[in-house]
């Protein structure tokens, strides 16, 4: 997993509640056996028309956006399944950080496995941000991680709340196996614990 | 100090407990399937891993598989690639897998209580946001990511932070026509699809314990509909009665000691909930989808909002955006509004007593002309009983499809899918854009309501047919 440290770019807005998982990334695009490649598809149905050729409305078909890293949406990001082909799709095609007022709860937790750093912020602030993006590819955005600071184009700084544990993973890149298996005494001592006290408890053998 | 079923189910399984509060919290239960499986595969062979407790794993197929004839295997290439992919995958590490071709073989959601793997007071995961299904019976149980789906692979484990605790209680009695389906839509509909965010619910009340397995699983399903991590339901006799005799249930004394455990679970009097939402089942009736979110929520009877009486702007707009995409007018009647397709299946909709319901429906009926319908039972043991009762052939006799488990068109992975445009009344969990096939339009109901408007051609209440 890429590091995230501080990032500057441009800010996408789409200004849309209860955007889901099958908006972010359909399930026909899920039979890859890859977690690259799905950038193309991200958003597919607001995106293209059915003929393939793009809307160019939508948001990351305007040439301002189409380097956006960053992505302002509105409440409920990401509910829905718990693919996490939609962070992949986010990734692969640029976006490194979604600031919303908030996320679905798999959805969340899957951007931090990937290098994504999802920020939740109250209703009026992400309205700010929402105008900020509006003015394009000259409103810059940057996001320290560290500082848990937002520096908007005119240079107020919103801070912002993110979890011990995931903010520090996420600023050294970690792969959170590794981690976990630096308990592997206490996995183990609790599976030789549950095999006397609980040892009702079946096996799956002989399918 | 009073412990919910969620409290004592998460401290009965954390392992190890860092500064920050993330838990290292062991699992019981992990199952696997072909989509959202091949990368962590993957990544446990790119970094030397192998799976920590096959006896803990169980793999099968399903949102890929054909539910038409399948001797011929599958003829999609990539559908064909990522089963073929798991295949490997299980031989590979040595899983325990349902074929395919095997009676065992279905919707992963269906085929864990069905064959007794899933538990009371286990922790149990799958990458799949609809394995809350298996809180039904009283065990913790969550849809996580790839990444995730990797890691328990590579250690059982998972890293957590605990969920808050929310009660929905639903007194009073069911009236005749109307489902655990019914309560769950109109839950949803009551609390929004951001409602549980944050929280694992448990469903209690009088209407819950009078449901039968398959109703409690319908309930738990649609959690994540609601934004729940988790749904839960205290286990009973209803539940023990249920798991006994199931293959990999626990047998003879072992089956004794577990039930002394698991009459240790349900919450404490006096557990201390988040959130409370109280509802009456008696003031619930047969509930229906009309737009492109599981909140968009309406009795049978009553008519689609109207969004120029939303005085928000943004909402407003996603209101009319939502009557669009459905083809629908403001103020209109549901009852009535002509259907394309009917679809009676699904993890939250496959059961047996699911296609029993249906059925009583659809017996002595015909679907109307110009509908096509399918049943798509939730296993393949599922599709053998229904065709030694005699469904099949009630809805083969009716002009409906009868076919193969699987996922089919609740998310239209595999050939089931809408065509643009086409109006569908689906038992599934799920009425996203495009989410039975691009361009495809879902109105989420109960199965006797599918079935009604698979006989009627219409959205209809299926308390005149009854």
């Amino acid at each position: 997993m890429d590091k995230f440290t501080t990032l500057t770019a441009v800010a996408a807005p789409l200004n849309m509640a209860n955007v889901d998982t099958d908006k972010i990334i359909p399930a026909r695009f899920l039979k890859t056996i890859k977690r690259t490649g799905l950038g193309v598809h991200l958003f597919d149905s607001l995106r293209y028309n059915a003929d393939g050729s793009e809307k160019p409305e939508f948001t990351l078909n305007q040439p301002k956006y189409r380097h956006a890293e960053i992505l302002v949406a509105g409440e409920n990001f990401g509910c829905g399944s718990s693919r996490e082909h939609a962070p992949w799709a986010l990734l692969d095609f640029g976006i490194r950080c979604v600031i919303a007022p908030s996320f679905a709860d798999i959805f969340h937790g899957n951007c931090f496995k990937n290098g994504i750093l999802p920020i939740a912020l109250p209703q009026e602030i992400c309205e700010q941000l929402m105008a900020d993006a509006a003015l394009g590819a000259n409103a810059r955005i940057t996001v320290d991680l560290e500082a848990q600071l937002i520096t908007r184009p005119d240079g107020s700084k919103i801070p912002f709340e993110v979890d011990g544990f995931r903010k520090h993973c996420l600023l050294n890149g970690l792969d959170d196996i590794g981690l976990t298996l630096e308990h592997e005494t206490a996995i183990t001592a609790f599976e030789t614990r549950r095999n006397v006290q609980e040892s009702w408890l079946p096996a799956i053998t002989g399918v | 100090m009073s412990r919910t079923l969620f409290d004592k189910i998460w401290d009965a399984h954390v392992v190890d407990r860092m500064e920050d509060g993330t838990c290292v919290l062991y699992i019981d239960r992990h199952l696997v399937h072909e989509v959202t499986s091949p990368q962590a595969f993957e990544g446990l062979r790119l970094a030397g891993r192998g799976v920590r407790r096959i006896d803990a794993t169980i793999a099968v197929a399903d949102h890929n598989v054909p539910t038409e004839d399948r001797k011929n295997g599958i003829a999609e290439p990539e559908s064909r690639l990522q089963v073929d992919t798991l295949v490997k995958n299980v031989a590979d590490f040595h899983i325990p897998y349902f074929p395919v071709t095997d009676a065992r073989q279905g919707i992963v959601h269906v085929i864990g209580p069905e064959q007794g793997i899933s538990l009371p007071g286990m922790t149990i995961v799958c990458g799949d946001s609809h394995t809350s299904t298996h809180g039904a019976m009283g065990s913790l149980a969550f849809g996580i990511g790839t990444s995730e789906v990797e890691h328990v692979l590579a250690t059982q484990t998972l890293l957590q932070k605990p969920a808050k605790n929310m009660l929905i209680q639903v007194n009073g009695t069911l009236s005749p026509g109307c489902t655990a389906k019914d309560i769950i839509l109109a839950i949803i509909g009551k609390i929004g699809t951001a409602g549980g965010n944050g929280h694992v619910i448990e469903y209690a009340g009088e209407a819950i314990r009078a449901l039968n397995m398959a109703g409690r699983m319908t309930i738990c399903n649609m959690s994540i509909e609601a934004g729940a991590r988790a749904g839960l339901i205290a286990p009973d006799e209803t539940t023990f009665a249920y798991i006994k005799g199931r293959p990999y249930a626990p047998k003879g004394e072992a089956f004794e000691q577990a039930v002394a455990y698991w009459r240790t679970l349900p919450s404490d009097a006096g557990a201390q909930y988040d959130k409370t939402v109280v509802l009456d089942a008696a003031e619930i009736i047969p509930q229906v989808s009309w737009g492109t979110s599981p909140e968009a929520i309406i009795p049978i009877n009553a008519n689609v909002p109207d969004p120029a009486s939303e005085p928000d702007e943004a909402r407003r707009a996603q209101l009319q955006r939502m009557l669009d995409y459905m083809g629908l007018t403001a103020g209109q009647k549901l009852a009535g509004t002509k259907v394309d397709v009917v679809f009676i299946g699904s993890c939250t909709n496959s059961r047996i007593e699911d296609l029993r319901a249906a059925a009583a429906v659809a017996e002595g009926r015909h679907v109307a002309p110009g509908v096509r319908a399918l049943v798509v039972p939730g296993s393949g043991l599922i599709k053998a009983q229904a065709e030694q009762e005699g469904l099949s052939k009630i809805f083969l006799d009716a002009g409906f499809e009868w076919r193969e488990a699987g996922c089919s068109m609740c998310l239209g992975m595999n050939p089931d899918k809408l065509t643009p445009g086409q109006r569908c009344a689906s038992t599934s969990n799920r009425n996203f854009e495009g989410r039975q096939g691009p361009g495809g339009r879902t109105h989420l109901l109960s199965p006797a309501m599918a079935a009604a408007a698979a006989v009627t051609g219409t959205l209809t209440d299926v308390r005149e047919l009854v």
